[in-house]
């Protein structure tokens, strides 16, 4: 059933609608609870969207062994999306970064606030996200330091490879995953993939996770996979590779590969003087996370991230 | 004057990167001066400018007093506004967000870290700056309650109000808060302009800060008093907004007084050209802000009133 959970009148003739899907189990069922989905915060990322495609389809499926209700928001934030930025369009303001909103505020704040009035009361909100236009990531969930015992058991379910806490760019406070954990509702980050791109692999991967959380939760009795034991990490245990000089990023090897401590990761050039201005060189062994998939890189600019080693995290 | 160069970065395809600063007097790191973070900031520049012109004068006249400098940045983040951007070109993040900044994070963070480490020094830091919502203001100084904030001394800029905002999560990445953080009393200076030159309130604004200068024993110069500053919380102010959306007409200016029941304004249908909506206050005071755009959306918020308060 798609319900609207905010509408505002737009300056012509058109409504910004945001949206939900409510799938709920059959007649006669319990409702033992509900999980929200949400994504689409940022206009420019687009993983989120096969995410809620595969994990209505498979609900559907296997409808008659759904045992509580699943919220997907597909769209946070539409205008971004059907215009293809990352921000709010006229207003030019990260969506994810004004949260909880406010019912006396700004038309957008009291949109935020009805989007919060609408998840709250959920067992756990899961908020997709897909990097930006210019990482690649593999796929993570992302927590707040403050919600760490709270939320790392949710987390452990969703088969991501990695659980890194306190990602300070995406759960700040600000956000609508730290925003919820505040209103006491447990609430994460799953990041992965690309902007502006949908890799269907890590879709499925998620789709499986989030099938696997719901039947941990009892609400879901459907098919259920198998997760990996995912490595929880902190800053400490990352090395953050950053352009030491201004440049265009010519990578030599793909992410999410096992690099040794000076493992050739690319090259930084310079087009109008046809030079090599340095090679990027892993600067400690581990698996390679992230990395810059956008050429142009200046001075700072993250061209990849290692996980360190458990090795190497002790020596 | 002597101008130097703050922050420098190489750039592939367009000259460095390079914020400079102008410095009046030597010797204690007493005042400084902060334009555009962000590439819409016109007014912001212009001020700055007309503030080192201001300054030059002084200083060729011997009244920059003794140990005492002033340093004015009159553009932080030109690349944007050179591109026609408001946030930095490359990634569109804003550097306004990423305070304090880190010296092996991100361009925008490093840029941020880079501007704070010169200017975390001085005693008084004045920003002039824009807020995310478009319109007018009154000018004010505006602060965030850190705990550091001290409306005292800026009552002494002579504007007609301080603004005391209390920090929501949003603003803690702010160079404002991060300033106050670092022990420098941290002002935001608003005029009403920011992508346009308002020439009435960037005098106003520049006569506030000579003031400011004088007050506090930096320069010796001769000013009008100005107001005694009417300070007020920034959740006090009344917020009237839109129940429809179209076409907005304003009927009031900002720094009106208006009355209960007042007409201040009204949407019309943008395609019928029928009034939607008769906007009406809903109490009496002062109009603090208002929306100048000629559209708007259902809930925007047109004006901000100064409850109860009159000319």
């Amino acid at each position: 059933m798609i319900e609207t959970v905010a509408k505002t009148a737009l300056y012509v003739n058109e409504n910004l609608l945001i949206r939900r899907n409510r799938i709920q189990p059959e007649e006669g069922c319990e409702d033992r609870g509900r999980i929200c989905v949400v994504t689409g915060a940022h206009g420019d990322e687009l993983e989120g969207q096969f995410v809620c495609y595969e994990l209505i389809r498979r609900i559907n499926a296997e409808k008659e062994k759904l045992r509580g209700t699943v919220d997907i928001y597909p769209a946070l934030n539409p205008l971004g999306m059907d215009t293809g930025v990352r921000t709010v369009p006229v207003l030019d303001t990260d969506f994810n970064h004004m949260f909880p909103g406010s019912e006396d505020g700004t038309m957008m704040e009291k949109v935020i606030s009805k989007i919060v009035d609408s998840l709250k009361g959920a067992e756990v909100i899961v908020d997709v996200h897909a990097s930006d236009t210019f990482v690649k990531e593999i796929p993570q969930a992302r927590i707040s330091e403050e919600f760490e015992d709270m939320m790392v058991p949710y987390a452990r379910q969703l088969d991501v490879d990695l659980i890194w806490i306190n990602a300070a760019t995406a759960v700040h406070e600000s956000s609508l995953a730290y925003s919820m954990c505040k209103l006491g509702v447990p609430a994460l980050i799953l990041e992965m993939g690309l902007g502006n791109r949908i890799n269907r692999e890590y879709g499925e991967q998620v789709v499986e996770g989030i099938l696997h959380l719901m039947h941990k939760l009892s609400l879901w009795e459907g098919s259920d996979y198998p997760v990996k034991e995912p490595r929880i990490i902190r800053n400490e245990d990352i090395c953050f590779i950053r352009a030491s000089e201004s440049g265009f990023f010519m990578p030599l090897i793909e992410n999410d590969t096992h690099v040794t401590k000076g493992t050739l990761l690319g090259e930084m050039i310079n087009p109008m003087l046809g030079e090599k201005i340095y090679e990027v060189r892993a600067e400690c062994a581990g698996r390679l996370f992230t990395l810059r998939e956008h050429p142009l890189a200046y001075e700072g600019a993250l061209i990849g991230r290692i996980l360190k080693d458990e090795k190497e995290k002790t020596s | 004057m002597r101008e130097e160069i703050i922050y420098s970065m190489k750039a592939p395809y367009r000259e460095d990167f390079r914020i400079k600063g102008y410095s009046f007097g030597k010797g204690m790191k007493s005042a400084c001066i902060l334009g555009p973070i962000r590439g819409n900031e016109i007014q912001q520049m212009y001020i700055c400018s007309q503030l080192v012109k201001a300054l030059r004068e002084l200083e060729r006249n011997g009244c920059i007093i003794n140990n005492k400098e002033i340093m004015v940045v009159p553009c932080i983040n030109y690349y944007s506004m050179n591109v026609g951007r408001k946030f930095w070109p490359v990634d569109n993040t804003d550097i306004n967000r990423v305070f304090p900044g880190s010296d092996y994070e991100s361009t925008s963070s490093r840029i941020a870290d880079g501007l704070l480490k010169t200017i975390r020094d001085y005693s008084y830091g004045i920003q002039f700056a824009s807020f995310y919502l478009n319109g007018e203001f009154v000018p004010h100084v505006r602060m965030m309650e850190t705990g550091y904030q001290n409306t005292s001394l800026a009552n002494l800029f002579g504007l007609p109000y301080v603004v005391v905002r209390k920090p929501q999560p949003i603003d803690k990445k702010t160079l404002n808060y991060n300033w106050q953080n670092e022990m420098t009393a941290a002002f935001s200076v608003y005029t009403n302009s920011n992508d346009h030159i308002d020439e009435k309130s960037a005098k106003q604004a520049v006569a506030a800060v000579l003031r400011f200068l004088t007050r506090m024993g930096l320069i010796k110069y001769e000013s009008h008093s100005g107001y005694i500053s009417h300070i007020i919380k920034e959740e006090e102010l009344s917020n009237i907004a839109t129940t429809k959306s179209g076409i907005f007409k304003r009927f009031i200016e900002t720094g009106e007084e208006i009355r209960y029941g007042q007409e201040l304004g009204c949407v019309i249908d943008p395609c019928l050209g029928d009034v939607r909506e008769v906007i009406v206050a809903d109490t009496e005071g002062i109009v603090f802000f208002s929306h100048t755009e000629p559209l708007v959306n259902e809930g925007d918020v047109v004006y901000r009133l100064i409850h109860r308060l009159h000319e």
